[in-house]
């Protein structure tokens, strides 16, 4: 299903889509109270980008300096040229050490490549240990925002899935007594398991040290108490460094959901004694995004969804219509270069409003290359046949005034005196919408009438 | 095939031309006070910061608010009539039963009351997570007023771990109803020391 159906899907029930819509408008508003109580905010946008921009440009240098430091610091760093091969890889570790049963903080990586999946298919269990991730894998559900990823829910459904599973009280959806639950069910599995991975959200060239952001934190219960540490990261997460974090770290959390940074920002350079580290450099597709100028931008993203908090697509048809594990603008740049086929829908699941670019803390033209991205799709042959002969009759149409301007009279005329002809089902704008009534004559007419030879 | 030489290769083929570092000397507006700011932002996050004189406060401290049976821990080498204080080599697993654990920063941060910590003062790195509850001694004139003048003054530290932390162990994931306490510390308590 494309996006358009799987929203639909969504918005059936209308109260939810509001509350849907209300509660992310709401964590885009403290991204504003967070982000103007720092005068220099634009200023450290601009840095980030420009730093982010540094690091696109020597990420050569910047990988091959990065696996010098971190193998010296005791890390040993592997390398994915895809999801199968990271899978493989993490997989491979866990044989090694004989380990069947893992825990896992949050990574978008991990769902990218859907690791969960793959492990599970092997053998391995896998417990997702951030509260809204463990939430959507009870579920069997994906995550619905990169931050937020049970955000598609009530406290009702959370109290109907913790009862089936973990057996908290039928009907009880207090918030406060769902997290104790879930903190005594989790604790079991962070003193018991043997191996833990987790994401990452910056790698410093400088010094081969990478930093894990959580507001729980599960991360680090997690990599502290295990014996092997795996932690999973797109090539571009790279920075240059390691004062470079402050950027960083000042921008990540207000902009995600306002707080001034988040309670854990955990900088791991060396195994503990007796532990062991590792690390996954995955490619899938990044150096090719890489190599295209018009979208390379996108591999700037720091994943902190303001751009999904904010877009009005976003809010009203929720996370699971992107069909894609980074969902919202920045994922409708990001996944029609892994497969444009597949993706095709996502760059026109947006009204191009570009309040997704204003609210970026690394600053991506995150509405210009979803234009850019229609362009290429319509080239490339990926647009259904129906919206392909519409946009070339429009195209027509705009570019012949004397078309033009038939064409205006005579729709204003059937909407006049035959409706049904655009109030059906067969026209999508119709859904969900009152057609407007027709104006008695176009602005070329009306102008013609009262200000001819002026 | 080799991936890694695959990778670099096609990064180098693909990357654009070299663009340079933007200057970060001077990025930060400096405009309150730190340590007002630090305390209103540390209770924003829903810690508490109590003014000490000096450690016999914080004894003071963990002998009202905490029972004989109950089990601190801690780095500060003057609290060992309230705290357990050789801890630092038993296996991690062991301190699953602590109920405080007080330790001791070397630098906090006002803009976001984020408090820097490594090794030497964490005593171990899962201290500061598995404790139900979590105090942190730190010294008014070790307060920065943001995260530049932090890492400036952090430089090329050697470390094998190292954690800013800010406020108790959080979540919003159901329905954005914030509670304490997720899977870390429930509770977070700074002792400003005036020096």
């Amino acid at each position: 299903m494309n996006h358009a159906e799987l929203a639909e899907n969504f918005i059936k029930d209308g109260e939810r889509t509001t509350w849907h819509d209300e509660t992310l408008w709401f964590v885009r508003k403290k991204r504003d109270l967070a982000a103007f109580q720092i005068p220099e905010w634009e200023a450290l946008r601009e840095a980030a980008s420009q730093i982010k921009h540094n690091g696109l440009s020597h990420m050569h240098e910047y990988l091959i300096a990065f696996e010098e430091k971190a193998t010296a610091n005791g890390i040993k760093v592997h390398w994915a040229m895809d999801a199968l091969e990271h899978n493989q890889i993490v997989h491979r570790i866990l044989k090694e050490n004989s380990i069947a049963e893992i825990i896992k903080s949050k990574s978008m990586l991990t769902e990218e490549c859907h690791l969960n999946e793959y492990l599970i298919e092997n053998g391995v269990d896998v417990v997702d240990t951030d509260l809204g991730e463990r939430i959507v894998q009870l579920r069997e559900e994906k995550p619905s925002h990169i931050v937020l990823p049970a955000i598609h829910l009530k406290k009702e459904d959370v109290g109907e899935t913790f009862h089936q599973h973990l057996g908290t009280e039928k009907g009880n959806k207090d918030p406060q007594y769902l997290t104790e639950a879930a903190r005594q069910h989790l604790r079991e599995k962070f003193v018991s398991r043997k191996a833990a991975l987790t994401g990452v959200n910056f790698a410093v060239a400088e010094t081969g040290e990478f930093v894990v952001c959580t507001n729980e934190g599960n991360a680090d219960m997690g990599a502290h108490l295990a014996d092997v540490h795996i932690a999973c990261m797109g090539f571009e997460k790279i920075i240059p460094e390691r004062k470079h974090l402050g950027v960083f770290l000042r921008l990540l959390a207000r902009s995600a959901t306002g707080q001034p940074i988040t309670t854990y920002s955990s900088h791991f350079k060396k195994p503990r004694p007796g532990q062991q580290m590792h690390i996954v450099i995955v490619d899938n597709g990044r150096s090719q995004q890489l190599g295209r100028e018009d979208f390379r931008n996108s591999l700037k993203c720091i994943r902190c969804g303001a751009c999904m908090n904010t877009c009005p697509v976003y809010r009203r048809s929720g996370g699971h219509s992107y069909h894609s594990a980074v969902a919202g603008p920045i994922g409708s740049i990001l996944a029609p270069n892994l497969d444009m086929r597949k993706n095709a829908d996502l760059p026109f699941a947006s009204t191009l409003c570009g309040s997704c670019s204003n609210v970026c803390p690394v600053k991506i033209d995150i509405h210009d290359q979803l234009y850019k991205w229609r362009q290429v799709l319509v080239k490339e042959g990926h647009v259904p046949f129906g919206k392909k002969v519409a946009m070339r009759a429009m195209t027509f149409t705009l570019s012949h005034p004397g078309v033009f301007k038939t064409a205006g009279k005579m729709g204003r005329k059937m909407m006049g005196l035959a409706p049904f002809t655009v109030s059906n089902g067969l026209n999508p704008w119709y859904k969900q919408r009152e057609m407007p009534a027709p104006p008695k004559e176009s602005f070329r007419e009306w102008f013609s009438k009262n200000r001819n030879g002026q | 095939m080799d991936s890694r030489k695959y990778i670099l290769e096609a990064i180098a083929k693909n990357q654009p031309t070299p663009t340079p570092l933007p200057d970060i000397s001077a990025i930060a507006v400096v405009n309150y006070d730190v340590v007002d700011k630090f305390k209103t932002i540390l209770e924003g996050i829903g810690g508490q910061v109590i003014e000490i004189k000096d450690s016999e406060d914080v004894i003071a401290y963990v002998k009202a608010n905490f029972s004989e049976g109950q089990r601190v821990i801690s780095t500060v080498s003057e609290l060992t009539s309230v705290a357990e204080t050789d801890w630092q080599t038993q296996d991690p697993h062991t301190l699953e039963n602590v109920e405080l654990n007080i330790l001791e920063a070397k630098m906090g941060v006002a803009e976001n009351a984020a408090l820097w910590l490594t090794e030497p003062q964490l005593g171990q790195r899962v201290a500061p997570f598995i404790t139900q509850n979590l105090a942190v001694i730190l010294d008014k004139n070790n307060l920065v007023a943001t995260m530049h003048h932090a890492y400036e003054r952090i430089a090329d530290a050697e470390y094998g771990f190292g954690l800013f932390l800010a406020g108790p162990s959080k979540t919003a994931d159901i329905e954005q109803s914030l509670v304490l306490g997720a899977h870390g510390s429930r509770s977070m308590t700074v002792f400003l020391r005036s020096t």
